[in-house]
């Protein structure tokens, strides 16, 4: 069901406009059939595990009642799987190759994995500050819209000073931070904390996590590349 | 071939494992050393984590081994001058050497674009997660399946958006920072209660599936289009990508609300 648009597509775009046959065609449909069996299963265990510990331990926090203990669990989280996200190891090596390309660093293997591992350090950090941030934002029950207000102005007062090079994976690393394992987490514990914490509302309150996280990337990386490449235009 | 889908099927749990390895780490610590208390249900929910890791790996085998391939070759099929020259020759020769292109001629590709934005977007692992806590704490009111269709008709938008910016190579903070200050005159005119989930619906969008598709379709448009380059303008559809579901999730719900109130007037309880 939930994957069915995506062959509806592609075969009409094989058959109708590229008018070839399909290459392997028995290796596509057993790839669909892992694809729908797969989805079910994590959906499963989405249910059954994920949502229930999120919500559990966002529970357990409130009731503890020591607030620096959920913002540093907040930060471990962001920081931890973001650091191991198989997605931003790509991007970040792309963007070495490119800043070498450029002339920004000097061309040899141990100063891009040096910049490639500063960029991923960057993102790691700026997530894991993001969910600690979002915590505290619902602990205190701080308007959401601050945030973003705020977040999106420094954006673009920071673009205005960044180097072309960087503006487009900055841009992009705000999206390939939260992985989907980290993002039901995330959602379960924040809403979990906002129904537990008495005044709060989880729709209000709750949500917002993910957006924090995604922002916070986008002005921490274009930081970087203001450091590495110097102002530029 | 078997051996070969159990190879890619080890890699592939390897890899989901490598994900979930940190946040059992920090879950562990924090459950050990701050809330010292045992986790009740030990038993279900580790057979629960088992299962969030085998349903993502043999997910991600499926889509590398039938969805990936398909569509990043017909990315490039599709911006392939030859293609969109038809079988004129001398006008693959002209389209070679202008370095402006006619955006018109990438009709097909917008289409393509948008139509795997949307479907992509639909079978999302993560947004499917979000939606459904999104139902639960509205009970109902917000759809999980309007939510989606909602969401990925936004990335469709945005995906599309991002494909004619790289043929006409326009700087991508023109785009962005426009798209920002729409936002923000939205959120102003929108429900207070949808702005958190619409904000965080940008960042759920872009994961396990859509990531590396329009990653794979932006690299073929820039490889293709003359004076382009991959490096500097294959960057960027994700960013597109995370922007638009947020206005067109706060548009869905402007809608419904708009829709509710209607109703109230009309049959007044």
């Amino acid at each position: 069901m939930d994957v069915f648009p995506i062959i509806v597509v592609i075969a009409f775009f094989q058959l109708v406009i590229i008018q070839k046959p399909f290459p392997h065609l028995d290796q596509t449909i057993f790839g669909i059939f892992l694809v729908v069996m797969g989805l079910f299963i994590f959906i499963l265990g989405l249910e059954s595990a994920l949502f229930p510990i999120g919500e559990k331990m966002a529970n357990e926090f409130a009731l503890k009642g020591n607030p620096w203990w959920i913002i540093f669990f907040g930060f471990a989280l962001g920081f931890s799987t973001t650091i191991a996200e198989p997605a931003l190891t790509v991007i970040a090596g792309k963007a070495g190759g490119l800043a070498a390309g450029a002339g920004a660093i000097e061309n040899t293997k141990s100063s891009v994995a040096k910049f490639v591992l500063g960029l991923r350090y960057t993102v790691a950090l700026s997530v894991g500050l993001a969910i600690a941030l979002g915590v505290l934002r619902i602990l205190k029950g701080w308007p959401f819209i601050w945030f973003i207000m705020g977040g999106y102005t420094l954006i673009v007062i920071t673009t205005f000073f960044a180097p072309q090079e960087i503006i487009g994976i900055a841009y992009d690393s705000g999206g390939i931070t939260t992985s989907t394992i980290t993002v039901p987490l995330v959602a379960a514990l924040g809403v979990g904390l906002a129904t537990s914490i008495r005044g709060r509302n989880p729709m209000l309150d709750g949500f917002g996590l993910i957006a924090l996280a995604s922002l916070c990337p986008i002005i921490f990386v274009l930081g970087y590349g203001i450091l590495v490449y110097g102002v530029g235009s | 071939m078997n051996s070969e889908i159990f190879n890619t099927l080890i890699d592939a749990l390897g890899g989901t494992l490598q994900d979930i390895l940190p946040i059992i780490i920090v879950l562990g610590f924090f459950q050990v050393v701050a809330i010292q208390k045992v986790i009740p249900h030990l038993k279900q929910k580790l057979i629960g984590l088992g299962m969030v890791v085998l349903g993502l790996g043999i997910f991600i085998v499926g889509l590398e081994q039938c969805v990936f391939p398909i569509g990043s070759q017909m990315a490039n099929q599709l911006t392939d001058l030859n293609f969109l020259a038809g079988s004129d020759s001398a006008l693959v020769e002209t389209l070679k050497k202008s370095s402006q292109m006619d955006p018109g001629i990438y009709l097909w590709t917008y289409i393509f674009a948008f139509l795997i934005g949307f479907s992509t977007t639909l079978a999302e692992p993560a947004l499917i997660a979000v939606a459904y806590k999104a139902r639960d704490i509205t009970t109902g009111a917000i759809s999980a399946w309007g939510l989606r269709v909602s969401v990925a008709l936004g990335v469709a938008t945005g995906v599309t958006l991002g494909v004619y910016r790289i043929v006409m190579g326009n700087p991508l903070h023109y785009y962005i920072v426009a798209g920002y200050a729409f936002l923000l005159i939205q959120t102003w005119f929108s429900p207070k209660q949808i702005i958190p989930l619409a904000y965080d619906s940008g960042g759920v969008t872009t994961s396990t599936v859509t990531v590396p598709l329009i990653a794979a379709l932006g690299i073929g448009l820039a490889s293709n289009v003359p004076g382009r380059s991959p490096l500097i303008d294959g960057f960027g559809l994700i960013a597109f990508a995370s922007l638009f579901p947020m206005i067109t999730v706060m548009a869905y719900a402007m809608i419904t609300e708009k829709l509710s109130k209607r109703k109230e007037i009309n049959e007044p309880s």
